[in-house]
């Protein structure tokens, strides 16, 4: 049942990728990278069930603060490029 | 007992595995920046829960079911913001919401 | 694709993709560093260059023919040159047969501690680890000699109405948060102290501790982080951590014993085991996490400051 879980998690993980790739504008790329994000927390604990070894749930934690700590950041300074090229500051 | 507490894992597993599947055939098949996030905000919430209900109710050693409560608290509290957070930046550079036939790149800037 | 911010967001995914891989191959501590490391603020510090440079890729003047043919013959070569190599994992490869047997054999009772591979960074390699903090101090010393700018004094009634126009905006942001910092700077100090026992370790806990100062300075501006993070501070600190280091190491010498040897410290030579990689390891997570921090701060200052004449709604 776990094999079967990390097998879906896996399947879920290459259709962000899909549409990380595709994703014609950069909200749907900033998708696909926060999707792919909590699916690697989910691996993380899965595998480390599967192989035994519950130290990974350490990772995962890091990883989900991690994930939405890039998240956030490419939210906060994307609103700055357009802008600043038209010659305006907007905080 | 023990019977009880594997088929309810087993169960939740199930469709914890079912709800992303879905989250991920959404993003790739919806017509709209919006439509998609709504896919995927709504079922990786809920779904990463589930895997993380089941995979408590699978093993009895209690530090690691402490790490996996844990999880589940961060997830709930940092997935619905990041979607919020994703949502009104789209809002807010205004991004059109019909569907996109055609790729634009750029980001379009509000207006004053 | 021409777009450096979607580059950006791959190279996240492909960090992220890293790490999976080294979990998949029972490698813990370095999956954990490079999840902090690579996915979070590698993203963030090349997130705040883009802001400086701008985001479209110029156009290249010419193609890079020659670049590429010179990388394709030395790709080859090595290419070839691995097909000698032993099979992974195999049990005849020489570093199963030297070194590593003797660590993982001997490393319990030398050492004491259950993770071989603190032991090793920290104790039996531990010139190592001290000139990869001294690179990494270095790394901060160059973006501060390169990159600092002078401070005007700031007056408040401009800090006050950006925090006015971003609190808006950022709210609920701001209030989830205020309720994350605490939890990731605590976990921050779990993995320091954990890395005996556990992945885990200064470098993994320096950056963690990080992304939350830098978590809270991308959300209320930079001004406010500013006035919390006092900059002579963080750089008191970063030279603090290196001085921590070495000055183990000094000790060691003063005691009678070689440069790093830990048995030097305590009466009994387990325990000054413990103490030593106990206090190199919070050196490395002090100097890991100021360095990091001014690295950010100032990147941020040189965005901050370049388009100030044009600002006229504020």
């Amino acid at each position: 049942m776990l094999i079967a879980a990390t097998l879906a998690i896996l399947v879920v993980m290459i259709m962000a990728t899909i549409r990380a790739v595709m994703g014609p504008t950069l909200y749907d790329r900033v998708l696909a990278v926060n999707m792919f994000g909590t699916k690697t927390v989910l691996l993380i604990s899965l595998l480390g069930f599967v192989m035994g070894r519950p130290e990974f749930l350490d990772i995962a934690i890091v990883y989900s603060l991690i994930n939405f700590i890039s998240v956030i950041g490419v939210l906060r300074y994307s609103g700055h490029f357009t802008l600043k090229q038209s010659g305006e500051q907007k905080k | 007992m023990d019977t009880l507490v594997n088929i309810s894992s087993t169960v939740l597993l199930l469709i914890g595995s079912f709800l992303f599947l879905s989250g991920g055939i959404g993003v790739l098949r919806f017509p709209d920046f919006y439509t998609r996030m709504h896919a995927v905000g709504v079922t990786e919430t809920l779904a990463t829960s589930m895997i993380l209900l089941g995979l408590i109710l699978h093993n009895p050693d209690f530090m690691v079911d402490v790490k996996l409560i844990i999880i589940l608290l961060m997830t709930l509290f940092i997935s619905p913001t990041a979607s919020h957070a994703l949502a009104n930046a789209a809002i807010h550079n205004d991004l059109s919401k019909q569907k996109d036939d055609k790729p634009d790149d750029e980001v379009k800037p509000s207006n004053p | 694709m021409k777009d450096l911010l979607a580059v950006v967001m791959l190279l996240g995914i492909y960090s992220l993709l890293s790490a999976s891989f080294f979990v998949a191959m029972d490698a813990v501590d370095v999956a954990f560093t490079e999840a902090a490391v690579g996915a979070g603020i590698s993203t963030l510090l090349m997130l705040v260059a883009i802001t400086m440079t701008g985001r479209k890729e110029h156009h290249a003047r010419h193609k890079p023919l020659l670049a590429l043919a010179v990388v394709i013959v030395t790709g080859s070569l090595l290419i070839y040159g691995t097909l000698d190599m032993p099979y992974f994992g195999s049990a005849e490869a020489p570093i199963h047969q030297h070194v590593a047997p003797r660590y993982i054999n001997d490393s319990m009772q030398e050492i004491g501690v259950p993770n071989i591979v603190t032991s090793v960074l920290a104790s039996y390699r531990a010139f190592d680890t001290f000139g990869e903090v001294v690179v990494i101090f270095t790394a901060g010393m160059g973006v501060l000699a390169l990159l600092s700018v002078v401070r005007h004094p700031e007056d408040t009634a401009k800090i006050d109405s950006i925090n006015h126009s971003m609190h808006e905006q950022h709210l609920i942001l701001r209030i989830v948060s205020k309720i994350m910092i605490p939890f990731i700077l605590l976990f921050a100090f779990y993995v320091q102290f954990h890395g005996d026992f556990g992945p885990g370790g200064g470098f993994q806990a320096g950056v963690i501790f990080a992304s939350a100062i830098l978590l809270y300075a991308m959300l209320f501006g930079m001004s406010t982080a500013r006035r919390v993070i006092n900059q002579s501070l963080i750089q008191i600190l970063a030279a603090t951590g290196v001085l921590l280091y070495g000055s183990i190491g000094i000790v060691s010498l003063l005691n009678g014993k070689e440069f790093f040897d830990y048995s030097a410290l305590s009466a009994d030579p387990v325990a000054g085991q413990h103490l030593g990689i106990l206090l190199i390891e919070l050196g490395v997570g002090i100097t890991v996490a100021s360095v990091m921090v001014i690295i950010f701060f100032n990147f941020a200052d040189r965005r901050d400051f370049s388009p100030k004449k044009e600002n006229k709604d504020l």
